[in-house]
Formats: structure tokens, sequence, C-alpha cells
């Protein structure tokens, strides 16, 4: 049977790997290539990478450090941040990413969804969703969650699905950098809604944290986490041993 | 020398990287003479099979490869790649791949249960079925990474493993000098790597 995946997520910024506590304070943590590689040395399922550059020299920073991320390591690449056209999938499909994460592109051209798909098939392109809820209801926010479109979360999520998104990452702005879990309310409705992977991003502080997300929604495909990696808080390892004892599938 | 084919059909990038990680001398080709000149060959894909097939047939590649795999040639397929080595597909209507295989490639859908996702994308268990050179260092129960909508049937002679999603998938084939992965080698890891390595060091 598939495994359920465990998945670090690295944001870079000018060349560095930060991570940003509910978006904002961005503390840098390590260089992308060895944290790559010591991630999946440990065992990690999949690596995200998110340019969350502004400038073109940090832009061209980036595919370079993707690049010789992909000649060294020999598991699947997603690529997100700065995704507005299908010649920046080109532009990161060249430099060796498996998968393109769109989100506020998406949002401004939806199209982008559809021709990204139809040019490299559906299982390339994942939407990712930050959400937030906002009067009991929840909304996506874009430009890397300071800004509500306005959009109701999980209607926005169903057509990306239907333009060809083929996995999509829910991030939940509400537990984000809070460690006390998932947002299993927010991910089950995602769940109820679309049939293609869904990915947990948001909320992770424990191993105990895991383990609830696919107990709770076994239908769930991936857990996605940043800082509680980064600061060694939770070992890839150990994350997959003890979800193992609990008779959830993992790649060991 | 390894050929890697090249026939515009999706990125070798990750491929070539990790074929230099295990040290395998390769060229990336789709010169004829290269190929000849060459002793094994890896046909790549991603993408639609029909599109596939026929830019080996408008281009030639699909008489030589056919020709230099009869004479003896290894072959090694890969995800799309190795659907190619059947007799035909039906993505889209039915087309004809390069027939050194029996078998048919066929829709997963109807196939496993409604409840599961299409397409098979992640790390799943190889349940091996005989052992060959290619599979030298790989152990029944290995994870690997598959991204398919379609699978091979029909291909009980040549079949070398299975991957259980709501039933047994073809994963890997083999049968004398063809052998092909419905997986990604280059993504599954020091499992993926190990088996690039064993095609690059295959003997008779």
């Amino acid at each position: 049977m598939i495994t359920k995946r465990i998945i670090p997520c690295l944001d870079v910024k000018d060349g560095r790997v930060v991570k940003g506590v509910n978006f904002l304070g961005l503390a840098d943590v390590s260089s992308p290539v060895k944290l790559a590689k010591f991630y999946s040395d440990s065992g990690a399922d999949e690596l995200v990478f998110y340019d969350i550059t502004a400038s073109a020299e940090g832009r061209a920073l980036f595919t370079d450090i993707l690049t010789e991320v992909a000649s060294t390591i020999f598991v699947p690449l997603t690529v997100g941040g700065g995704i507005n056209t299908v010649e920046d999938f080109d532009r990161v499909l060249k430099c060796g990413a498996d998968k393109v994460s769109v989100n506020s592109g998406a949002i401004r051209n939806p199209k982008l969804i559809e021709e990204a798909a139809k040019k490299y098939g559906n299982q390339c392109v994942v939407i990712s969703a930050d959400v937030k809820r906002v009067d009991g209801v929840f909304r996506v926010f874009a430009k890397g969650g300071r800004e509500n479109t306005g959009m109701e979360a999980i209607e926005w999520i169903k057509k990306a699905v239907d333009l060809g998104a083929g996995e999509v990452v829910v991030n939940s702005i509400d537990t984000d950098g809070v460690k006390k879990g998932f947002d299993l309310e927010m991910l089950d409705a995602v769940l109820n809604a679309v049939n293609v992977p869904v990915i947990a991003s948001g909320g992770a502080g424990s191993i105990q944290d895991f383990t609830d997300l696919f107990k709770t929604l076994p239908t769930i495909d991936a857990g996605l986490a940043a800082s509680v990696f980064h600061f060694g808080e939770i070992e890839i390892k150990a994350l997959k041993e003890e979800l193992k004892n609990n008779n959830i599938t993992v790649r060991l | 020398m390894i050929a890697l084919i090249d026939y515009g059909v999706g990125n070798l990038f990750s491929l070539k990287s990790s074929l230099r990680a295990v040290g395998a001398d390769v060229v990336v080709t789709s010169d004829p003479d290269t190929i000849k000149a060459c002793d094994k060959i890896i046909l790549p894909g991603v993408g639609a099979f029909g599109d596939a097939a026929e830019k080996l047939r408008v281009t030639g590649l699909d008489k030589v490869i056919r020709d230099e795999v009869k004479s003896g040639k290894k072959i090694f397929g890969i995800c799309l790649g190795m659907q190619l080595l059947f007799e035909k597909s039906f993505e889209y209507g039915e087309h004809e791949g390069l027939g050194l295989l029996k078998g048919s490639v066929v829709p997963m859908e109807g196939k496993i249960p409604s409840e599961l996702k299409i397409p098979h994308i992640g790390w799943n268990a190889l349940i091996t079925k005989k052992e060959h050179p290619i599979f030298k260092y790989v152990k029944n129960g290995d994870h690997v990474y598959f991204v398919h909508s379609y699978y091979a049937e029909g291909c009980d002679e040549s079949l070398l493993a299975t991957a259980e999603y709501g039933n047994e998938l073809t994963a890997a084939v083999a049968l004398k000098n063809v052998s092909g992965t419905q997986f990604h080698p280059e993504k599954s890891g020091d499992v993926g790597l190990s088996i690039l390595r064993a095609f690059a060091e295959w003997e008779d």
C-alpha cells in the first residue's frame, strides 16, 4: 500500500533557508543543499522548496541552488514561490523540479493551472492554499498570507482541482507556527471536497501531532512542516518509526 | 556506454544526474549511429503514450531500438519508457508500442476501487516476483516512487515486481535483455539508484 509522506519544507530567500513564524519574523537556519541532503538521508519522502525572494538576483540564486539540490538528491522535489506563468514552470522544471506549486499566481490567473496541467500533466501542478478562518468562514489568503482574497477556500480548492491541479497543499494560517497540531477540521473539509492527494501544512509541534493527523484523517496523504524539522525538535527517522508503531504505513 | 534516448519526451535532468551519481557511462542521444555504438539503452518518457510512440516513429528511433534490442542489446525503460516496450496501449485510443514484451497498457480506472486516488502517486512497496540482474540489490518490500494512471497487464512472462494499490499493479518487468520499471528509479532514493547501478553493471 502507498505510504504516508513526510515532507520538510524549505523556505529559501537569497540562497538561504528561512522559516517564518506566522509568516513574519524570518530566522536564518541553514544551507539549502546541506539541509536537503540531511533530510533525504533521514528519510524525508519528498522536499518542498519555496522561493520567497523578491529580486531577480535572488531568483537566479534560487535556480542555481535548485539545480545543485536536484543533482545530488534523488527524491521528488516540489518548487513554489514566484510561479506566475507557464515560463516559470519551465524555468524550475529544467532545474530538476518534479512538481510546481502555485498560490498567488493562480489566484490572479486561474488559467495558469489549466495551461500548466495541459503542458506538463496534472501530477506536476500543485495548488497551495493559505487558508484562515474569517468570521467562521474559511478564506483564501494571498501574498504569503497577508492579503484576504475574500474567496471561500473549499470552493477555490475545488475549482483549482477541476482546472487540473493534481495535488493540494492546505496551509492553515490559524495553526501555522502555533505548534499545537494540524488544522484537522479544515483538512477534513478539503478531503471531503476533492479526490486528489492532500498535504497537511501548518501546526506540527510534536510527533503526536503527525500521529493524530494520520489517525484522525486516514485519507490524508502527507504531513508537511518546516521549523520543527529545521530546529531538530522532530527527527524524521523517529517520527516515521513512531508512525509505524501506530500502524500507519510509512517508508522506513 | 549507455545510450539515454532523447526524443523530446520529458525532462532528462534527474535521470542524467542519478546515472552520473552511480558512475554510469552515459551519452544522451537521438542519433542512430551513437545508439548502435552503445552497448545498452535507456528509454525514458513521461506524458501520453500516443505522443511518445508517434515521436519514436517519426524519428525512426522505433526501428533502431527494436533492431538493436532484438539483436541482444540490453534496454531499460522507465515509466512511459517501460510502457512503450509493450505491444500496445489503451491510453486515449489504441496505440502500438515497440512490441518487445508481451502485454498491453491499460487505465487503472475501473481496475482499482473507486475510492483510491488516480494517479497512483507516492512511495509504494515492491512485491518481487523473480530474480533479475537489474534487481540485484533490491529486496522484497523496498519502497519506490510512482506517478502513473496506466499500467501494464498481460505481462506474466516478464513480470519482475508489482505494487499493491487496490490491485497488484505491474511495477517492474524483465525478460532476458529487456527490462523496465513503472516507477521512477531516479526519484526513488537509494533503492532507485541501486537499480540504475545494477543496470549499468549488468553483464551476461
